[in-house]
């Protein structure tokens, strides 16, 4: 290590030699010469260095008294407008007290501590000595623990070493259990009425006009017991088009009614909620990676990331005039998972 | 009276009264499905007001919409779309349209209002169709927010945003912005379904609920946002560019001073 802070360029310590013989050697310019910064010549500079570490140190102050000032002194009414001012004076507090005192801290260091400059060289990568002395510990060790001559220990170790990550699994398997085929049903069944997002009131076909949406969740899942996992897929976007653009294929003339489709609002792409429908194009788009699912080919995709169309739920009306759907969905709805084949 | 309970057991007494529960059912569920379509024609227009708009009409839309707006390659049939899709559609300025495009856009309303009022009653004339909402029923200080909230979210955000910023939809089409958009227009877009917004009828959305929507949209546009600057409400996109290019322009503003000479 060479001490580099007393004016000169120190060449008897600089790190490249130049080669041997070589005709393209070049000498080493060594170091800049050491520049004294204006706080160590000047004692006015100095001065001026010491009173803007302080100053940044008093905001540091005023930052956490800003900070006090605003947890204590504005009370939070009713108004989002208030609540906004706190946060606000809330942060700016806490920031200009954290930067306060770490600017200040690196300023002083920059400009009044002392600012020697210092080489210090690089060792040689292995060192035999070092790598024999290395060997020489690990069968101290060896040696010394005894764990050659005590069988008895070592094997306990063993099994002790053995059992102690078992409590992972334990903890692993609280993950479970495994979804078994709930990934393939939903809440929906056979005569469960169609109800609206979120109040759970039953929609007569009559209500649903052409160019009308409904957000529909299945009769009775506002009391369900796991109320947001069953909405999270049995979510239906429930549409009334003109029968005569939509396109049932073969076995799926009968899931609709009198132009009225429910599809899932499940992307299967990635599972987000495909809710934007566009009534004259009779697209829906999903809003994460815009996936486009076309109503007049059984919400077959026409553009984006997803794989597979959306399920539609085959619906009816029941004798009241409420819709009812007739099966659940008859695939699994959302996006692929292993086991869906 | 006396003269009706002697015929009670006439003969046909059975067959009249059963007539009479026959029509009553009926006037019952027509005055019922009729309360979805058109929540009849409020508003209130002379025939003077229609002549009014249906030369104007024959001077302005007819040569997109054909003359009696019966439509043509151009522009859709206006029977039936009643008053309150004319006073959306002319009193926000889409109408008439500057340009063909995606979708009709926002420009200087081109219309006075006596005149949006002489054209949506001509177009009343033509059909029944949602009327033009009343003032009570616009009333945002009557609504609940809270419930016109969830109903937002529920209904509108997926396109219009859940703070009401708008959004894109496919190929150049997009969910306006709800700011700033007056409270009649918002209940007409609902009830009419402009371009291709679906429609969320009075079955759907019950004009109460659709107050409380109206009274959700002003309270959000009054409140501001309590994180600060809202950088447009429009999520990771402008929030994630401030962050790279503010945020990380700060990080390396300090590196540059943190690892700078002092002079």
């Amino acid at each position: 290590m060479a001490d580099n802070s007393h004016g000169s360029p120190d060449t008897s310590v600089t790190v490249a030699t130049p080669g041997q013989g070589g005709v393209d050697t070049f000498t080493n310019p060594g170091l800049p010469p050491h520049r004294p910064r204006l706080a160590d010549t000047d004692p006015r500079a100095e001065k001026r260095a010491e009173r803007q570490v302080a100053l940044l140190f008093f905001i540091s102050v005023l930052g956490t008294l800003l900070f006090f000032f605003a947890y204590f002194f504005i009370p939070l009414n009713d108004t989002i407008e208030r609540l906004r001012m706190q946060n606000l004076a809330l942060g700016l507090g806490t920031a200009f007290a954290m930067l306060g005192i770490g600017v200040g801290i690196v300023h002083w260091a920059k400009t009044l501590m002392p600012d020697h400059e210092l080489t210090e060289e690089r060792h040689a990568v292995t060192d035999e000595k070092d790598r024999a002395e290395a060997e020489q510990i690990v069968g101290t060790i060896l040696d010394e623990s005894g764990i050659k001559r005590r069988p008895l220990i070592r094997n306990t170790l063993i099994g002790a070493a053995l059992l102690a990550p078992l409590p992972a699994i334990a903890i692993f398997r609280d993950l479970g259990p495994l979804p078994g085929n709930s990934l393939k049903h939903t809440f929906w069944d056979a005569g469960m009425r169609l109800t609206r997002d979120p109040s759970g009131t039953p929609i007569k076909a009559s209500d649903v006009t052409v160019g009308s949406a409904f957000h529909v969740i299945p009769e009775g899942l506002n009391e369900a017991e796991n109320k947001l996992e069953e909405k999270a897929k049995a979510v239906v976007l429930l549409m009334r088009l003109d029968p005569e653009s939509l396109n049932p294929s073969e076995g799926r003339e009968d899931w609709g009614y009198d132009g009225i489709v429910a599809y899932s609002k499940i992307c299967t792409h990635v599972g987000c909620p495909v809710a934007l429908y566009e009534q004259q194009t009779h697209h829906l788009l999903c809003p994460c990676h815009q996936s486009t699912f076309d109503l007049e080919q059984e919400c077959k995709v026409i553009f984006g990331p997803a794989a597979r169309p959306l399920p539609q739920l085959p619906i009816d009306v029941d004798d009241e005039g409420y819709l009812i759907a007739t099966s659940d969905f008859q695939e699994p709805v959302g996006p692929s998972f292993w086991e869906r084949g | 009276m006396k003269a009706l309970s002697q015929r009670r057991r006439h003969p046909l007494a059975a067959i009249a009264l059963l007539l009479m529960a026959l029509l009553m059912v009926g006037a019952i569920y027509s005055a019922a499905s009729s309360a979805n379509q058109a929540q009849a024609q409020t508003e209130s227009f002379s025939a003077n007001d229609a002549e009014e708009g249906e030369k104007l009409f024959a001077a302005n839309c007819a040569s997109c919409h054909g003359l009696g707006a019966s439509g043509s390659s151009a522009g859709p049939s206006l029977v039936g779309v009643g008053a309150a899709s004319v006073d959306f559609q002319v009193g926000s300025g889409r109408m008439p349209l500057q340009m063909d495009g995606p979708q009709a856009q926002v420009k200087p309303v081109q219309f006075t209002e006596e005149q949006t009022r002489q054209l949506a009653a001509y177009v009343a004339t033509l059909g029944a169709g949602p009327a033009i909402p009343d003032e009570e029923i616009l009333d945002a200080s009557e609504g609940d927010p809270a419930n016109g909230g969830e109903l937002f979210r529920v209904n509108c955000a997926m396109c219009h945003n859940a703070a009401a910023a708008g959004g894109a939809l496919t190929r150049g089409k997009f969910a306006p912005s709800l700011e700033g958009s007056s409270e009649k227009h918002i209940y007409e877009a609902m009830v009419t379904g402009p371009q291709n917004m679906p429609v969320f009828n009075d079955a759907n959305i019950s004009p109460e609920d659709k107050r409380d929507v109206i009274a959700f949209l002003k309270t959000i546009e009054e409140q501001g946002s309590p994180g600060g600057a809202d950088l447009g409400s429009l999520g990771p996109v402008s929030e994630g560019l401030f962050i790279w290019v503010a945020g990380l322009g700060v990080v390396i503003a300090f590196t540059v001073w943190l690892t700078s000479r002092s002079s």
